[in-house]
């Protein structure tokens, strides 16, 4: 089994500036990856004999973002969004963490959902778990085959886990708070 | 006008059937819960099936947000709702690994002991229900009569009978009540003999045996490309058992208990010489070999009760401490999954430093078992889609929450 460093020192020769950062020493340690290389860091982790990430455990959206200005102040990072990916593999029975950190917005265009390559394509678990981020935190997948909603009606307004998410007053006659 | 025998209107009229499209459920019996399908049939045949989700959503992951994790765990019980105490653990686990908080010994014995027991009457409602799906209704009375003793049990340990949440961030909420041991095994020794009587009821039916074998084929590959896991993944053959597999934090509750992982290995499961046959019209991966590893689960899940009702009492010291409903969280994040009966149930939580997650996300293992639906029933008759959809034994909270 390699070390976490050498693994890094892997990918990155591998991949170069596509590998944007890593942090070890996190309970999970995970490695970041900039959008436009992920599908092919993906191919790797699941082809390459001795890694065989074959499954995909979890894609997860995390917003950061505080809505309350004062409270933003103190706050060591700025606003961003992160889709995480928790991968395994079954052979070797080692997992690790992905990440692809986004703007809030495409181009600070309130509205505009920021883009991250699809990665159904390398495992089909990532089909619902996209479609999933894209309901509820508004996260464009290109590439994805059906790109809907999942949990939320189809005319549903806004993204709810994001942390300005304001609850609507009304849907279709339905009083909302 | 005379007309010939090969005329393609003829033909077309006399052979083909009108693609139809098909709504089943919301509110269909056999869809287990608010699942909707959508078929495109030719006749009898179906040719695509579109699953519609989200009937049941009730924003947890955005609550979650919003309660501390020890105020938040009433709302994992109501994912799977079968397996409260299971959601309960997976999610404890969790936040004790971003604590980094040690367990005593007792508690580890104790949470083995409640979740095993959970897992059997879980199995137990997935055998009834699925005899259910597939036109037979007394097993269903059958599952639910020694179920009721499981939730008697349960009852009596923190008093609910569905949603538990007894198992908690530290331990337990209470340690287990005088001489509940002793009815906790004898319920043990009056159920074993019962489950032979399911296997002649089910698994060596002949009708039930037509129903479900070379039904819905799932290979390895596919199933690892969808992300399934738990007993579906095992009745096609795939070798894993986060019991046995998983990290550290949650398979040194299993130290040093015997037992081994259900999955067909050279054409036997283990301990297979007591339960019935596999019959020869089954492939791996279908219907009939999903319900068998659950059947065996069960039986596997017995032992490891008696394993722990040994070990809980010879073991000393407190059963676990719950940590302050308001326990500060250190920054940073941690996931962690844990088997479920139902498969791989993770919890993924990210905090920034407060006693409030700033994320709380729940990966679900029937969310991905049911993702597979449409390739299982590409092809299959209508009257296999029920079958189908009840051998994945989906849990329609767990995939919505």
């Amino acid at each position: 089994m390699m070390s976490g460093q050498a693994f890094l020192d892997r990918i990155k020769n591998e991949f170069g500036d596509k590998i944007t950062g890593a942090n070890l020493a996190a309970i999970d340690p995970w490695v970041e990856v900039a959008p436009e290389g992920l599908v092919e860091v993906c191919k790797y982790l699941r082809d390459q004999p001795d890694l065989r990430f074959n499954m995909l455990n979890c894609i997860s959206g995390v917003d950061y973002f505080e809505p309350d200005p004062k409270k933003a102040a103190k706050l060591d990072w700025q606003p961003h969004l992160e889709v995480v990916y928790h991968l395994s593999s079954l052979p070797t029975k080692i997992s690790l963490v992905l990440k692809v950190i986004l703007p809030r917005w495409k181009g600070d265009r309130p509205g505009d959902l920021p883009e991250v390559p699809s990665v159904s394509g390398v495992w089909s678990t990532a089909d619902w778990h996209e479609r999933e981020v894209f309901d509820l935190v508004g996260v464009r997948f290109s590439g994805h085959p059906d790109l809907r909603r999942i949990l939320c009606p189809e005319d549903w307004v806004g993204y709810p886990l994001r942390k300005d998410y304001e609850m609507p007053l009304e849907y279709h006659g339905i009083r909302g708070r | 006008m005379t007309t010939q025998l090969d005329d393609p209107r003829i033909i077309e009229f006399d052979v083909r059937t009108d693609e139809m499209l098909v709504n089943m459920g919301p509110q269909h019996p056999s869809t287990h819960g608010v699942l909707r399908l959508v078929l495109r049939t030719d006749g009898e045949v179906v040719s695509e099936v579109t699953p519609h989700i989200g009937y049941l959503h009730r924003c947890a992951e955005k609550i979650g947000e919003n309660l501390t994790p020890r105020q938040w765990i009433p709302y994992t019980d109501r994912m799977d709702y079968l397996a409260g105490m299971n959601m309960n653990l997976g999610w404890a686990l969790t936040v004790e690994k971003l604590l980094g908080f040690e367990l005593p010994e007792k508690a580890r014995h104790l949470r083995v002991l409640i979740v095993e027991l959970n897992r059997i009457a879980s199995h137990l409602v997935g055998m009834g229900a699925y005899g259910l799906d597939l036109g037979t209704f007394s097993p269903f009375l059958y599952a639910f009569r020694e179920r009721e003793k499981i939730l008697d049990l349960f009852e009596e340990v923190c008093g609910a009978r569905l949603t538990y949440s007894y198992i908690t961030v530290g331990g337990a909420t209470a340690d287990l009540p005088p001489g509940w041991l002793q009815k906790c095994e004898s319920f043990i020794d009056q159920l074993e003999p019962v489950i032979d009587e399911y296997h002649a009821l089910l698994t060596s039916n002949a009708i039930f045996v037509r129903r479900t074998a070379n039904i819905g084929v799932l290979s390895p590959e596919m199933a690892i490309d969808y992300g399934c896991t738990g007993p579906v993944l095992r009745g096609s053959g795939v070798d894993r058992d986060l019991r046995r597999d998983g990290e550290q934090r949650y398979t040194e509750m299993y130290d040093g208990y015997a037992f081994e992982v259900i999955v067909q290995k050279d054409g036997h499961y283990p301990k297979d010489h007591k339960y019935p046959k596999v019959p020869a019209s089954t492939v791996l991966g279908d219907c009939w070999h999903r319900f068998y590893v659950r059947m065996l689960e069960v039986m596997q899940s017995m032992d490891l009760v008696r394993q722990a009702i040994d070990r809980y009492s010879m073991a000393t010291g407190p059963f676990g401490e719950p940590v302050k409903l308001n326990e500060k969280l250190p920054k940073g994040e941690a996931y962690m999954e844990t088997e479920a009966p139902r498969g791989q149930m993770g919890f993924y939580i990210v905090s920034t430093g407060s006693a409030i997650p700033w994320r709380a996300r729940a990966r679900s293992s029937s969310f991905c078992n049911l993702s597979v639906t449409h390739e299982l029933c590409r092809g299959c008759l209508i009257a296999d889609v029920p079958a189908i959809v009840g051998s994945l034994d989906i849990v329609m909270g767990e995939i919505d929450r």
